[in-house]
């Protein structure tokens, strides 16, 4: 075609999606929740990849974040709590076919499902998974969350967390074949759109960590790190969360970071000096239970009969 | 031979020796269950004895086939041992026949270790006139990888065994063999529901291991693959369950298996499964309960957890074979039923049946068992996911894929839009709703077989793996012309129509079960606070007759004259309160 750039493609596509299509219910979370730009990214991803819609599951526990799949205009499971990863490994098993989103929060993941996400880890199926971690357990009003803050006064420690909070994300790469961890926040829409990008286009578990302002519950625990990104440390790479320069430029610490270096990244992870915000660690060859589990899918019924009609005959006498 | 048509293996005794045993009862006609004291035992050593002693398994005149190495042992303690417990056996009245099987293996193989239970099989088949060409040809389907060598060398332990047992045995057992008409397979419970997952078209097993259900996925884990389906152990029960149900979810048909504990774990995503309508078969394996208790060991403790177990009210079906043979068609009913109730279908069988084998006829596959769950078409947008019918609860069920169908599945309350709804006229219909699948499917099933006379006296009530003690102590006791008939419950959720109008043809009517009752006679027990056997529970509930219970937990299959005793004792009571 005449003028047409070399990379246009003509292949007329027999549905086409806006935003409309991907969205659901009107978002009952707090005015100023983090939660809510979350959503909106996840939307705008699915538009831009043009994802089909039944063909999308939203999956997620029990907990404010978890409230996300009703938002959406998908299928989603909206299950138990802390039971999100077994249900969304569970979905992917046997359905090669499909996007899965898991929507998480630090309660749901890192507390009474914690023993799920070690292993969903591990077994490296396909999905998206967001831990929205906001520190604290706000559905059920101000209870401490295993990430919450030492010395934070919550309804079950009125006096102040006795513990150090969890790392979800040394937890993370400490786990045998994690493939992709990154870090970043609900209020850098940019950072937070192409880490989801990038995770989605991910071949494996995309465990992604989103600091995630509750301005009810918490309304301090990230106010320094949104007034002033000297606290933060960007991580950049050619492999990395790609940036445009004017997003880049607002960050005043940078950081080059090789997301394939794994001890590296159990440095990044643990730095105290600065909250790293990037890709932290990134391996396409990390084995995927999903290729094991989806064995046998194509089989046909006659092809069944034939093995269980021979499998009986073993135990003729 | 090698292939018994009843037979269940003891678990060890953990206390003493450590050692394990297999017991075997065949007959002419069918054999429905392990029977009573034994006639013949086969011993490797002294010790191992006395644990079967304790559980009644002997009786004065059985007889005892005794390894006699270890008269002459090295060790003068196993030596003094040996005497006195063969001093022992005397005195309770056993026949005791010491034979030299170490010797006379020694005489044909190195280590008489390895294959003293041939040797064992050899005696046995000149003790009860066997084909020995079957057993050789049995010896070769199990050894024949091993080698031509290891097979040759069976075949001499074996012969040796018949030759030294027509030589010095002086008395011989007729069991005369009767040829089937159809062709018939042989297997334990666990096998049998392991081959029903196959051919019932399942497409995964998730499971975590747990005993005495583990070795359905044993065998699964061999053989599923073959047929297209894929096993999943996962991390904890817990775990286990949820991923079957993400299956589900999608569309899938997936089967967990576990027992008392596990099913414990599983409850919240059970709770799940009904709230959401989520199909799942669930395999209970049942074992002593509660916590770890008796693992190995048979009960059938679990029916009250798996009926009531979850909070609230979670309608479920769940349903119990009571042979082997049924452990595999069951499987095919339940997969069936979970995906027209939309549901859990919990399977309840134990380690009685699970470790047991029988013959039975080779089912005969058929296509329609491995039909796929759902029509995966575009779904009818006006359709809502929770499209009651008000007449039976039941919904069409839209699954990922399905243009149209988008919905979100929650646990929590929910119209039929599945949208969050808290608003009270809303929940109590939902409620109503999922309850109302329960009766349609109670109104489909038919009224129990009854095991005897439509009417008498004592009418005796069973489920489970008890079925065949239970209808040969009956059958005894009506020999002697009492009026007592039995029945075995298949589904104990919904419980099968027409108890009532059953139970009031009989005088009396008493369950007879393997899990804790307080016995009635007890000082300290009065009928204001006796805790009742678990289906009696729900059949008293259930149909305001006076149910009795009797009921042990010995870890064991009760045997039929345990039963015989206590259902005479029964008549006996009941003969003098009416005089």
């Amino acid at each position: 075609m005449y003028g047409m750039k070399q990379d246009w493609e003509l292949e007329p596509r027999p549905r086409h999606f806006v935003l409309e299509d991907y969205v659901g219910g009107q978002p009952r979370w707090c005015t100023g929740c983090g939660d809510h730009a979350v959503l909106g990214a996840v939307q705008r991803l699915m538009r831009d990849e043009q994802l089909t819609p039944e063909d999308t599951v939203v999956v997620s526990g029990i907990g404010c974040s978890s409230r996300f799949p009703h938002y959406m205009k998908t299928y989603g499971f909206h299950g138990l709590h802390g039971r999100a990863l077994p249900v969304a490994c569970g979905i992917r098993s046997r359905r090669p076919d499909l996007n899965i989103f898991v929507a998480t929060g630090d309660g749901d993941c890192t507390a009474i499902g914690a023993g799920h996400w070690i292993h969903a880890i591990r077994y490296n199926m396909k999905m998206t998974v967001m831990l929205l971690d906001n520190h604290i357990y706000g559905l059920t009003k101000m209870q401490s969350s295993p990430t919450s803050p030492q010395g934070n006064r919550s309804n079950t420690h009125p006096l102040g967390a006795f513990l150090s909070p969890i790392n979800p994300l040394s937890v993370t790469l400490g786990v045998t074949n994690a493939s992709f961890v990154a870090q970043t926040v609900d209020w850098n829409p940019p950072h937070l759109y192409a880490t989801l990008q990038a995770a989605h286009k991910h071949d494996g578990l995309a465990f992604i960590r989103i600091l995630q302002r509750c301005p009810h519950y918490m309304p301090q625990v990230f106010a320094a790190l949104q007034q002033d990104t000297s606290h933060a440390v960007l991580l950049t790479h050619a492999n990395g969360i790609p940036l445009d320069d004017d997003v880049a430029r607002m960050f005043k610490v940078k950081e080059e970071h090789d997301p394939s270096d794994i001890l590296r990244a159990r440095y990044q992870a643990e730095r105290r000096d600065g909250i790293v915000l990037g890709l932290l660690y990134h391996n396409d060859n990390a084995e995927r239970y999903h290729e094991y589990s989806a064995a046998g899918l194509g089989m046909s019924a006659a092809d069944k009969i034939d093995v269980v009609q021979e499998t009986m005959d073993r135990f003729l006498v | 031979m090698l292939k018994p048509p009843g037979s269940y293996s003891a678990p060890p005794h953990r206390s003493r020796a450590g050692a394990s045993g297999n017991r075997i009862r065949f007959a002419t006609d069918e054999v429905t269950n392990m029977g009573e004291a034994a006639d013949v035992v086969v011993a490797f050593n002294e010790q191992v004895l006395y644990s079967r002693i304790d559980v009644g398994a002997l009786r004065e005149g059985s007889v005892i086939f005794l390894e006699s190495m270890w008269a002459n042992h090295e060790d003068e303690e196993a030596r003094n041992a040996y005497t006195q417990a063969v001093q022992d056996f005397k005195e309770r009245g056993y026949v005791v026949i010491e034979v030299p099987m170490e010797e006379e293996c020694r005489k044909l193989v190195a280590d008489p270790r390895r294959g003293k239970n041939v040797w064992a099989v050899g005696m046995l088949c000149a003790l009860y006139d066997r084909d020995m060409e079957k057993v050789r040809q049995e010896i070769r389907t199990k050894l024949g990888r091993k080698g031509e060598e290891v097979v040759k060398a069976n075949f001499g332990l074996l012969q040796s065994g018949y030759d030294w047992a027509m030589e010095n045995v002086s008395f011989r057992y007729q069991v005369p063999v009767k040829e089937s008409d159809v062709p018939m397979v042989v297997m334990n419970g666990n096998q049998a529901a392991a081959l029903g997952i196959m051919a019932a078209g399942f497409d995964i097993l998730s499971m975590y291991p747990i005993t005495p259900a583990t070795s359905v996925s044993h065998y699964l884990a061999t053989n599923f693959h073959r047929c297209g389906g894929f096993l999943h152990q996962a991390e904890d029960e817990i775990a286990a369950i949820g991923f079957a149900l993400g299956a589900s979810y999608a569309g899938k048909t997936p089967v967990t298996v576990t027992s008392g504990p596990g099913l414990a774990l599983k409850t919240e995503f059970i709770g799940l499964a009904v709230m959401a309508e989520l199909p799942i078969v669930i395999l209970v394996v049942q074992r002593g309960s509660p916590s770890t208790g008796l693992p190995t060991r048979v009960e059938q403790g679990d029916l009250l957890a798996a009926v009531h177990g979850e909070p609230g009210d979670a309608p479920k079906v769940v349903m119990a074979p009571s042979t082997i043979e049924e452990c595999f068609h069951f499987m095919i009913t339940a997969r069936k039923l979970a995906e027209t109730f939309r549901g859990p279908v919990v399977v309840l069988t134990d380690a009685n049946l699970a470790t047991g084998q029988t013959l039975y006829p080779r089912p005969v596959m058929k296509e329609e068992w491995l039909a796929p769950p759902i029509d995966q078409s575009d779904w009818d947008e006006n359709v809502r996911p929770y499209e009651w019918d008000p007449k039976t609860g039941f919904s069409p069920r839209p699954v990922p894929g399905q243009r149209g169908g988008e919905y979100v599945l929650t646990g929590l309350a929910h119209d039929e839009g599945s949208h969050i709804a808290y608003d009270s006229d809303i929940n109590q219909r939902a409620m109503s709703m999922r309850g109302r699948k329960l009766i349609t499917i109670q109104r489909s099933l038919k009224p129990p077989k009854i095991h005897g006379q439509p009417e008498g006296d004592l009418l005796v009530v069973g489920w489970g793996s008890t079925r065949g003690a239970i209808e040969e102590a009956i059958a005894r006791i009506q020999a002697d012309g009492h009026k007592v008939s039995s029945i075995c419950l298949r589904f104990l959720h919904p419980l099968e129509p027409g108890l009532k109008e059953i139970f009031q043809r009989f005088k009396k009517v008493m369950t007879v079960e393997i899990n804790y009752s307080d016995d009635a006679d007890d000082p300290f027990v009065s009928p204001q606070n006796r805790r009742y056997a678990q289906l009696a529970r729900l059949l008293r509930s259930n149909t305001l007759v006076d149910v009795d219970c009797w009921s042990r937990v010995p870890g064991v299959p009760l045997p039929p004259w345990w039963i015989e005793k206590a259902v005479r004792d029964k008549l006996d009571r009941l003969k003098k309160e009416n005089g």
